[in-house]
């Protein structure tokens, strides 16, 4: 039995590897197309919540803004919120890319604000003494003492929402999610070969995402 | 590609004999709730609490042997925490799938897969809340004569406490909300609904009340386990 | 609540970091005996620390020996030996997430006391340390730091152990308060007469708080081991006498108060200022100057003249 199941898993995972060989076209447009809706969102979320989470924590307000809307975050289910956007707005990208946004925004905006609210209070305060203006102590203080936080915040929102674009095909997101949720049309090995693709996506841009993470967590203990 | 959901034709009524306002499939149909609560929701709201508390319990577990070992011999922390990483970032429905050849469409699979994801924060929150307790408190432990079981049980944990409920706190959040995903392998939790209203040409009633629950429950989750950290760390409200 | 004191005993001892080209603590011998309280002072890293926790393990001795009542330290249970020694440190080291009377009750707790045992006993230690015994349901986070150095002195007390080993207790505490948490330590040794060992790299400190003083030098050795009067006045080695400074004639007449000195016998006269006779010399000296006076009135506690000082008859 167990020796079975073993052939069989072995088996599936490498009719996988196969069938990512015989559809290398399909498996990289399809690629494609998830890291363009992950991308896109994770752009729109960043453009939005990190503004707002710099601006937050330098002024020390919205603590309350700030932890609400991570545990928000965490509380909404992706595939709630595409089921309310299938109600509302129809099928389509835009209906995905808002839900991608809507979770990509909590894990910015609450590392942003924290980083910036955290930073050292005697080296803020030394920079305003010099002389420098509100706009130079968030710039060239805040944010840079700062950075290794709200990094890491970006590679949490980007693993969220990869994740979660991978389950938008259930809207018709297109990309990987589509082969992972139709083992009718595409077997049991493309669903693996899907999954273990959009796994690959994940971890590299997480992996990215650590290395840059490491780069600017070294550069500002070296200035401390 | 083929798409999943099955477009827009004329709307089919979801359930049999259904009231008129579940015909016309407006926002909201009370009757159909008063109707399927009991055959619908409730189980799918039981047996979803069941998936979260079964994986929570075996995440916590799990991560306060690895927090212990990653404590106490630092050479491990480096590995096991990098492996709770590499878990928590593969997508929730990917592992799902990935976990299948395994232990095939079953609850076994949807717990691994909801376990794996716990034990990023958890060991991350653990072994932070353990190296965070004040080295004074430690000197002062050991010159009193406190053993070292003593000092782990006396001193060590109590104040790595707040760090580990904070991370219970961010852990259940999350695992509520992942678990609807379960649906893709087993009929099972509060996805279920989810996933039959979008197949029953989104039926917007069905739809719009198992995702409310399903927050709520998170909500719920995450205020209840924030007034029993109050509860059981007084000083850290002082 | 009179203590059995113990006689403190260091024997040659050593203490040698490995990778560390220099003991720390190079053959201390020193007696302390029971009752008194011995002042380790000198520069930092001068092994005073290290000597400290050598007594009740934290650190292990190289060679050399440690005798508690004439039991060697190696000789005894590490635990059962902690347990028996009150243990003060600079950071206080108060346990978050206990209350004051949970902390005070951490060692009596362990061997076995009743909760009403050790709610009695910190109400009377709450007392003996100066801090009113409501403060025993207070947490740590809800004390000053003047407080916290009073309930960890009382913690360290709670066992009634006969040997007392402080580290800096006040040095992180400002002048005022420290000042005045030494006043009250002296007051609470008076009745309770352990055996203490106590660390700072203050000379005023240690010529205030000891009965004896041990100045160790880099390196951890002995420089010198005297009553507080003579390191002042006859220092052993040039080493010495730069450590307790220039002034240490001035530091001198702090050892003794207006009421140890012979005073002249004084009429009443009008318009001099009055100071008490339990004024150290160096304070009256202060005073005097200070005040543009060249004399002053000496009055007892009840305000009675005891005769006339003046600062010929301070320096003499
Ligand atoms: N754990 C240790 N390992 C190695 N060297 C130490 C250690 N602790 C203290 N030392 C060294 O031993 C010397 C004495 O230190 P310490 O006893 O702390 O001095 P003090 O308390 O007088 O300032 C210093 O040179 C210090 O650097
Ligand atoms: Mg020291």
């Amino acid at each position: 039995m167990s020796v079975l199941a073993d052939q069989f898993t072995a088996h599936t995972f490498v009719d996988a590897f196969r069938f990512i060989g015989d559809n290398a076209s399909l498996m990289l447009s399809k690629t494609g197309q998830t890291c363009e809706l992950a991308f896109a969102a994770l752009g729109i979320a960043l453009a939005l919540a990190l503004p707002l989470g710099l601006w937050l924590g330098h002024r020390h307000r919205g603590l309350f803004l700030a932890l609400g809307v991570s545990t928000l975050g965490r509380a909404l289910p992706i595939i709630v919120l595409i089921a309310f956007g299938l109600t509302v707005l129809g099928v389509g990208f835009w209906n995905n890319t808002a839900a991608l946004v809507v979770l990509g925004i909590p894990p910015i905006l609450t590392n942003a604000y924290f980083a910036v609210d955290g930073a050292d209070r005697d080296a803020v305060e030394a920079a305003r003494g010099m002389g420098l203006t509100e706009r130079q102590v968030l710039l060239r203080i805040e944010l840079p003492l700062g950075l290794p936080l709200i990094v890491a915040g970006v590679r949490i929102s980007a693993v969220f929402v990869i994740a979660s674009a991978t389950i938008a095909a259930i809207a018709g997101g297109g990309g990987l999610g589509d082969i992972i949720v139709n083992q009718a049309s595409y077997g049991l090995a493309g669903v693996i070969a899907g999954s273990l693709c959009v796994s690959a996506v994940a971890l590299l841009t997480a992996l990215a995402l650590g290395l840059v993470h490491r780069a600017v967590s070294r550069s500002t203990t070296a200035r401390a | 590609m083929i798409p999943v959901l099955g477009g827009s034709g004329p709307v089919i009524p979801s359930f049999g004999s259904g009231s008129s306002c579940e015909q016309n499939n407006g926002w909201w149909c009370t009757d159909w709730l008063r109707e399927h609560w009991g055959d619908t929701l409730q189980p799918a709201l039981v047996q979803h609490i069941e998936l979260v508390a079964i994986a929570i319990a075996a995440g916590f577990l799990i991560a306060s042997v690895l927090a212990i070992a990653g404590f106490r011999y630092r050479l491990l922390d480096v590995p096991v925490g990098g492996f709770a990483d590499f878990l928590y970032t593969i997508p929730s429905i990917a592992l799902f799938q990935l976990l299948v050849p395994f232990t095939g469409l079953t609850v076994l699979t949807v717990e691994i897969a909801l376990t794996s994801y716990t034990l990023f924060v958890l060991y991350r929150n653990m072994v932070a809340g353990l190296r965070g307790v004040p080295e004074d408190a430690l000197e002062a432990a050991r010159g009193m004569g406190l053993t070292r079981v003593q000092t782990f049980f006396r001193v060590e944990l109590p104040l790595a406490s707040p760090a580990v409920l904070a991370g219970l706190r961010i852990a259940t959040v999350s695992t509520v909300s992942i678990a609807t995903v379960a649906a893709f392998v087993v009929p099972k939790g509060l996805g279920e609904p989810i996933f039959i209203g979008l197949d029953q040409n989104l039926f917007k009633t069905e739809i719009l009340a198992a995702g409310g629950l399903a927050i709520l429950l998170a909500l719920a989750a995450d205020v209840a386990l924030a007034w029993f950290a109050r509860a059981v760390t007084p000083w850290s409200r002082a | 609540m009179a203590t059995q004191a113990a006689e403190l005993v260091f024997d040659e001892a050593t203490k040698q970091y490995p990778d560390r080209p220099e003991p720390a603590v190079d053959r201390l011998s020193l007696t302390v005996p029971a009752g008194e309280i011995c002042v380790l002072v000198g520069p930092s890293g001068g092994g005073k620390t290290t000597a400290l926790k050598l007594v009740n393990r934290l650190i292990p001795l190289t060679s050399g020996d440690i005798r508690i009542d004439g039991r060697s330290i190696n000789d005894q249970d590490v635990t059962e030996l902690r347990r028996s020694i009150g243990y003060v440190i600079q950071q206080v080291g108060l346990f978050p997430h206990m209350t004051v009377e949970a902390n005070i009750g951490t060692v009596p707790r362990l061997y076995g006391r009743s909760r009403q045992w050790i709610r009695e006993r910190t109400a009377e230690l709450l007392e003996l340390v100066g801090l009113d015994p409501s403060y025993a349901k207070r947490y740590p986070a809800q004390l000053s730091g003047g407080q916290r150095q009073r309930v960890g002195l009382a913690r360290a007390l709670a066992a009634n152990p006969p040997l007392m080993l402080m580290d800096e207790p006040y040095s992180a505490i400002d002048p005022i308060v420290r000042a005045r948490l030494q006043d009250e330590f002296l007051r609470l040794q008076r009745e309770l007469r352990k055996t203490v060992l106590f660390v700072t790299h203050d000379i005023d400190e240690a010529i205030k708080v000891g009965d004896r003083i041990a100045i160790l030098r880099e390196g951890g050795r002995l420089a010198q081991y005297d009553t507080p009067e003579n390191i002042l006045l006859k220092p052993a080695d040039e080493f010495v006498a730069q450590f307790v400074g220039a002034d240490r004639a001035l530091k001198a007449l702090s050892l003794r108060t207006l009421g140890q000195i012979s005073l002249r016998p004084g009429t009443w006269l009008d318009g001099l200022p009055q100071i008490d006779a339990s004024t150290n010399l160096r304070d009256a000296l202060g005073f005097l100057l200070a005040g543009g006076s060249d004399r002053a009135i000496v009055v007892d506690d009840d305000g009675n003249p005891l005769g006339t000082v003046t600062p010929e008859d301070i320096v003499r």
